[in-house]
């Protein structure tokens, strides 16, 4: 089944062309890696598909059920609030600098959109939290400040928390960028994990090789269109265009 | 005047000085997030509007201020008031005043805000009254406590503008014996009443920085 479709996707800052007609799919299960130089436009992408921006113009179906249609005039009509609504719980997203909620407690910053949003009872929200920080080895820190954790404690938090609320698909918006060499490691293996369990995955990233390991398709971009796209072999070890050669050839490989 | 004649004065303006005090704060710290809000309306009249009344609240003196609220409707409009109009002239006067100073402090307490903490909320599902109230507030108050404590220091001392009105709060009283009675006594105890009111005040306000440092 398709997860995430986008097509024609269209987004402008002012004058400026950021997005020019990009076209995706994402099935259930799949891991997709976005990569491309900085300002080419992916991080735009995501965040018009998690709906953080707005289309200009473009449709953005998850699960069959639009949240974006076209109108004729070319314009982007957005679902009523209540579809939206509905349609947002299909994904959720980790941010690049974590965002988590710093007065909140690990244990709370993971449970309080269960127990205040989806009213979940308490009992059953610490349980779904508890257990995923679990999953994330964060078991002795349940109660511990955001302040009082590493970066990569924290990346594992908002994983957890964008974890709880059960996703169909999940986001990733640069998720190591913020982090020291030394702590990347520990989200990739968090990723890698997730992947093995078949959860469909978007990921924009700038590691290369743990692209081509962990995505089963990946998409180039660059200045605001995909430029190639295709199996991670294909694309990262016998890349066909010159763009993305260019980009290639700085990461060693 | 008898010592305790006098000391029994006192302490009625003492009293009158806490009321207009306690008064203020709990009518002009809710009243200045509604103004706050206003001045960051998208409706331009709105925010226009409450930008020129802040702008007027903080570019006249707080005494004028006072005997505008107090001697206006009468020579303005013609009104007689009650009695007790003197007393609700102050705190009127006193809570439009801090009301737009507060609202300046949430304003710049709310701008400070990082977006990702709205964008991360949005993508959890919080609605925007519930991204406020859970999410923003209570960051927004441990950021603005400093100058908010500032602020209610300031409003000890300024309780004493009211004798511009005569209401006889502690300073008035004050200057009333001291003339009468040609003496300073009253000023001083005057000067030790309001030192020793802000030292509690400042504690409480320390307290409570203290409570909100359980998180950064």
């Amino acid at each position: 089944m398709k997860y995430l479709e986008i097509k024609n996707l269209r987004k402008s800052f002012g004058g400026l062309t950021v997005i020019k007609d990009i076209s995706l799919t994402v099935e259930e299960g799949e891991v997709v890696a976005i990569i491309g130089p900085s300002g080419s436009g992916k991080s735009t992408l995501l965040r018009c598909a998690t709906m953080l921006e707005t289309m200009d113009s473009g449709e953005l179906i998850y699960l069959g059920e639009h949240a974006v249609k076209t109108n004729a005039e070319g314009k982007a009509v957005y679902a009523p609030p209540k579809q939206l609504k509905k349609i947002q719980r299909y994904y959720s997203l980790v941010f690049q600098d974590f965002n988590l909620f710093p007065h909140f407690t690990v244990l709370k910053n993971v449970t309080d959109a269960l127990i205040t949003i989806q009213k979940m009872s308490k009992a059953e929200a610490l349980a779904i939290g508890r257990e995923l920080l679990q999953k994330m080895s964060l078991s002795d820190k349940e109660d511990a400040y955001p302040y009082q954790l590493s970066g990569g404690q924290q990346q594992r938090v908002s994983i957890a928390r964008a974890l709880a609320l059960s996703p169909k698909v999940l986001f990733f918006d640069e998720p190591t960028s913020a982090l020291d060499p030394e702590l990347t490691g520990e989200i990739l293996k968090v990723i890698r994990d997730l992947a093995a369990e078949q959860m469909t995955m978007v990921i924009v990233t700038h590691e290369m090789s743990f692209a081509r390991d962990v995505a089963d398709y990946i998409i180039f971009m660059d200045g605001g269109v995909i430029v190639e796209e295709g199996l991670p072999e294909q694309v990262i070890n016998n890349p066909q265009n010159e763009r993305t050669r260019a980009f290639l050839s700085r990461f060693e490989r | 005047m008898d010592w305790s004649v006098m000391l029994l004065k006192l302490a009625e303006g003492m009293l009158k000085s806490v009321e207009i005090f306690t008064l203020t704060l709990l009518l002009s710290l809710p009243l200045g997030l509604f103004v706050a809000f206003g001045r960051m309306s998208k409706n331009i009249l709105i925010r226009n509007i409450i930008k020129f009344y802040i702008s007027i609240m903080r570019g006249t003196p707080l005494m004028l201020q006072l005997m505008v609220v107090y001697f206006g409707p009468y020579y303005i409009f013609g009104l007689t008031l009650p009695r007790g109009y003197r007393f609700w002239a102050v705190i009127i006067g006193f809570v439009l005043n801090y009301a737009a100073y507060f609202a300046e402090i949430y304003r710049a307490g709310i701008e400070s805000m990082p977006l990702g903490q709205y964008e991360a909320a949005k993508v959890l599902g919080y609605n925007q009254s519930q991204t406020f109230m859970r999410i923003i507030l209570p960051q927004v108050i441990k950021r603005i406590l400093p100058p908010v404590t500032n602020e209610v220091i300031t409003l000890i001392k300024d309780t004493s503008l009211a004798f511009a009105i005569g209401e006889f709060e502690m300073f008035t009283t004050a200057r009333a014996i001291a003339s009468a009675e040609s003496t300073v006594t009253p000023y001083i105890a005057a000067g030790i009443f309001y030192y020793v009111f802000n030292y509690i005040v400042a504690g409480a306000m320390e307290w409570c920085e203290k409570k909100m440092s359980y998180f950064r």
